[in-house]
């Protein structure tokens, strides 16, 4: 029997922030409702395809899946539990967006077996999330906080960005501080990327945007300031205190079988890898044409399913693996391609190993602190030509 | 077929400034006489490489034959014959003038002369051509016919009263154009019994057929089975095939005669043996002597021209054999540099023919190039008396043994709008030009004469002159000869290695400049490594600039999200992919774009 993660995704969002290209936009109420009909649709047809499978981790991600009703997500979770077989600990995590979840929806959740909260907080600085858009300020966010584990959540990550638009290095220093004294069990923490096409883009010209040197410093400063007060990297911009490393996470990175619900959701099984259609249309019909009672589903049933070469795998392995700060398994390698790590990757490795960007430790291969700072370069390394 | 009357012919051509609408209107002179229904036509019939109508230029000499019923009730046959426009092919437009009687001159009604236009009507009153002018886009609101009617009688000296006022894009006043072709353009004149002699203005390479000569009869006839002779290069052959040139098509007749423009083929292997401007004659019956102005046509500007993918090398020499075929005027040979590894040292006429091959290779032949700087030819003297003509930096001899250097310099002219005569005379001054005159058009518009190093105007001078006027400047220019000037290597390098792609002579006063900017530009383009790069810029050994690239310490991407690893693989990628088309120069990598940096330099 093998493990299997589900996400599902929710495409709405009160109003999107600034600097964001996911797919996800503001809807009615009717919107929403037809559109978790899909989902209910969706999630049933495809179980028979999961037969051999477990549940071990629930994601509901978007947007801001906390902005269905309740009894809506009620319900996905219900359809996943009747119609999945499911392990005896389920990871099951919604993300919230502060000022979207009362404290009335926040006991909800525990009822459906909710049992992670991630908070979308990117800064405690109001004026820093106002120039991103978010509608939330800090005030809202530390509501959303209490209500959470007064409702009964024992595991609670909160998002946090640096390299925001006017943002100082005291301040995102400050915003440090005061999350970590929430003792959150999990912090996640990235640098914003601007993206073409978002507004923040268009109007970079606008803000003074950290230096390259304030940015690493921010970054530097995350992993140092977390490290001190008991938040373990586990993941090059996730942390998390002892035990509570986000299982569903992980999956991603060390490839475990995944498959995504809703629009545009990304999935990966056994070397198979596909993704529901990003237009609303699309995933309407790609639903609707589904036959109601089957008994097989097979890959080709699912849009642009692709199954990964052997090189495919093989750079995923690595490039994916290594995201993780204890890194990858040379014998789980050797096991899952019949070729030893070394004679694939043996003069890369080596090369890497003697710039200082990776180390060997334990049969396993992972980043050094230097390999962490440039690790895309070092990634792209173990594409094949 | 064999006896046309040569009072009815009308051998002529369209000259005009760019962008003045000399294609458009041969496109409606061709729709006008029924040759090809509207519905067929594509825009701009006779430019029909993709690139001339994407680039709105004309880059080889197009003709076509058509039939008008005039008013007085005579047919006539008109051959138009459409000149590149482009002061780089100024030969083959003399050459192209060569085979008409008269010729349109278009001027734009709300812009009036500009300095293309002067060159090209002057080039055609050398050629003894009936000019007359046609006024055109007297559709926009801007145009001023009569102001534009007095400059050219002004200027020119031409009579304008009666120009015909058209606008080529809207089909208005073509019908007056066409009248007055046949009463202003002279009909030819030429024995069709005397000795074959006929000019040759362009060529293009047929697999099938060899080399089709395009030529115009000036005297004698030519016919299937001719023995032909090749005046200047000597190549003889039998005629195969004659025709005359329908739209986009060849149509084979009988016979050309005297006053006739049409095409020969004759088992020609090679562009070369063909060149324009040569004359054709009866090898059996020659004619007493050529036409005259013949010249060969000598590359002016070399780049050195690489395959992004060393693996393309024999791709790119394919390609270049090709081009070469319908392109005489195009010289390459192997050379190899030690940054960029094979590639061709390739001879151009001038910067925008570079261009076209560039683009032509990249595109007709899907290769990805990476050319180097355009350098001009130079003329080393050295101290034991050889001369040498440098047309690779990297070959220039030892400082010891030089003794001094000549840079070929051009005489050229500048119409501007009088309030840009300042920013226009400074640019010149920095570009080491030398003051020659100034003549006013009209109170607003002057004609600045400046002679100016070749090497000075190949790299950016174009765009410097439409940036500092805003649009308004115009530059024709001419080969004046060789000067004696104080030339320097400078030399680039990265990661203390010479890189020798990046080597370019220049004036030593400009030398410093030159290299500070160089090593700025470069700093841009070399992305970061895991260690420092300094860039230097050096004369002799001395380091006159400096610019560090410093090292990379943060490429990290944060989020991957909902397990969607599309992206970042894509970024890992394109990174890769990045890397792949760097070129390693010791063990730090240059991208393709650095060596085209140096190019555009000008930052005003």
């Amino acid at each position: 029997m093998r493990d299997l993660s589900i996400y599902i995704h929710i495409p709405f969002c009160v109003r999107k922030c600034l600097y964001c290209d996911f797919l996800s936009y503001a809807a009615s109420a009717a919107e929403m409702k037809s559109y978790v009909n899909l989902l209910l649709r969706q999630i049933k047809a495809e179980s028979v395809f999961y037969r051999d499978h477990r549940v071990v981790s629930v994601f509901l991600g978007g947007g801001t899946p906390s902005l269905l009703p309740a009894e809506e997500v009620g319900g996905i979770l219900r359809a996943v539990r009747e119609n999945y077989r499911m392990a005896d600990e389920v990871e099951t995590t919604i993300e919230c967006n502060p000022g979207t979840a009362a404290a009335e929806k926040l006991k909800d959740y525990i009822t459906y077996g909710i049992n992670r909260l991630s908070i979308g907080l990117q800064s405690t600085k109001n004026e820093e999330l106002a120039r991103i858009g978010r509608i939330h300020n800090y005030e809202t966010f530390l509501n959303t906080y209490q209500a959470a584990r007064e409702a009964g959540f024992t595991n609670i990550n909160i998002d946090l960005m640096a390299a925001l638009p006017g943002q100082s290095i005291a301040s995102y220093r400050e915003s440090l501080e005061r999350v970590t004294a929430l003792l959150p069990e999990h912090i996640s923490a990235y640098s914003l990327i601007l993206e073409e096409g978002t507004p923040l883009y268009d109007r970079r010209e606008q803000y003074h945007f950290p230096t390259e040197e304030e940015d690493r410093n921010m970054y530097q400063m995350t992993k140092e300031y977390l490290g001190e007060k008991g938040y373990q990297r586990y993941e090059i911009s996730n942390y998390a205190r002892e035990g509570f490393a986000c299982r569903h996470n992980q999956v991603y990175w060390q490839r475990g079988d995944y498959v995504g619900f809703g629009l545009g959701a990304a999935s990966m099984v056994r070397d198979v890898r596909w993704s529901m259609p990003e237009s609303m249309g699309a995933y309407q019909d790609y639903v609707e044409g589904m036959p109601v009672r089957v008994d097989n589903l097979s890959y080709r049933h699912f849009p642009g399913a692709y199954v990964l070469t052997i090189q495919e795998q093989m750079e995923e392995f690595m490039f994916l693996g290594l995201r993780m700060m204890c890194g990858v398994d040379c014998r789980t390698f050797d096991d899952k391609f019949g070729q030893e790590m070394e004679a694939v990757y043996g003069p890369v490795i080596a090369q890497m190993m003697s710039q200082g960007l990776i180390q060997k430790e334990g049969g396993r291969i992972k980043l050094t602190d230097r390999g962490i700072d440039v690790s895309n370069y070092v990634m792209a390394e173990f594409l094949f030509e | 077929m064999a006896d046309i009357d040569q009072s009815r012919i009308r051998n002529f051509c369209i000259i005009a400034h760019i962008d003045h609408g000399k294609s458009t209107l041969a496109d409606r002179i061709i729709e006008k006489t029924g040759l090809l229904t509207s519905r067929e036509m594509q825009a701009q019939v006779l430019d029909n490489m993709e690139l001339e109508r994407e680039r709105g230029i004309t880059i080889k000499a197009q003709t076509v034959r058509i039939i008008y019923q005039a008013k007085d009730g005579n047919e006539y046959i008109f051959n138009l014959i459409d000149t590149p426009g482009h002061v780089d092919f100024n030969y083959e437009v003399s050459r192209s003038l060569a085979a008409c009687d008269g010729a349109i001159l278009v001027v734009d009604a709300a812009q009036g002369i500009e300095a293309q236009t002067l060159a090209n009507v002057y080039l055609a009153l050398d050629h003894d051509l009936d000019v007359f002018p046609v006024i055109n886009k007297i559709d926009l609101p801007s145009a001023e016919p009569e102001r534009v009617k007095n400059e050219i009688e002004d200027v020119i000296g031409i009579e304008a009263q009666d120009a015909p006022l058209i606008s080529a894009k809207n089909g208005i006043g073509i019908e007056e154009v066409l009248e007055a072709v046949v009463h202003k353009v002279p009909a030819p004149q030429g024995s069709p019994d005397a000795p074959l002699k006929a000019l040759i203005f362009d060529s293009v390479y047929d697999s099938y057929k060899g080399v089709i000569v395009f030529c115009r009869i000036k005297e004698g006839r030519v016919c299937k089975g001719t023995s032909i002779k090749m005046m200047a290069t000597g190549a003889t052959a039998e005629v195969v095939e004659v025709g005359y040139f329908g739209a986009g098509q060849f149509i084979p007749c009988e016979e050309l005669s005297a006053g006739m423009v049409g095409y020969l083929t004759a088992s020609i292997k090679n562009v070369k043996d063909t060149a324009v401007g040569d004359t054709v004659t009866d090898l059996d019956n020659p004619c007493a002597e050529p036409l005259p102005g013949y010249k060969k046509v000598n590359s002016m500007v070399y780049c050195g021209m690489y395959p992004a993918d060393g693996a393309k090398y024999p791709d790119l020499r394919d390609a270049l054999e090709k081009l070469k075929l319908n392109d005489a005027s195009l010289n390459y040979e192997p050379e190899t540099s030690i940054a960029l590894g094979f590639g061709f040292r390739c001879g151009f006429l001038g910067l925008l023919h570079l261009e076209i091959i560039q683009e032509r290779l990249e595109r007709e032949y899907n290769l990805d190039l990476v050319t180097t700087a355009p350098s001009v030819i130079y003329r080393v003297y050295k101290t034991n008396g050889d001369m040498i003509e440098l047309t690779n930096p990297s070959n220039l001899p030892d400082p010891s043994e030089i003794d001094y250097m000549e840079e070929p310099v051009v005489s050229a002219e500048i119409m501007v709008t009088t309030e840009f005569i300042g920013p226009i005379m400074q640019l010149c001054q920095e570009r080491r030009g030398r003051y020659i005159s100034t003549e006013y058009i009209e109170a607003t518009r002057a004609l600045l004469k400046y002679e100016l190093p070749l090497n000075e105007i190949i790299y950016d001078f174009f765009d410097a002159l439409k940036s500092r006027s805003r649009g308004y400047a115009s530059f024709d220019y001419e080969l004046k000869g060789y000067e004696q000037s104080s030339l320097v290597k400078l030399d680039i390098l990265i990661n203390h290695d010479e890189v020798d792609a990046l080597s370019f002579i220049v004036h030593a006063d400009s030398a410093y400049e030159r290299g500070r900017k160089m090593c700025e530009k470069l700093k841009d383009e070399i992305p970061r490594h895991l260690f420092e790069i300094p860039i230097q810029a050096a004369v002799g050994g001395k380091i006159i600039a400096r610019e560090t690239v410093k090292a990379m310490r943060k490429d990290v991407l944060a989020k991957c999200y909902g397990g969607d690893i599309t992206r970042k693989k894509k970024l890992l990628e394109k990174q890769k992919e990045g890397k792949k088309r760097m070129r390693q120069v010791g063990n730090v990598e240059i991208p393709q774009s650095a060596f085209m940096s140096v190019l555009k330099l000008d930052d005003k």
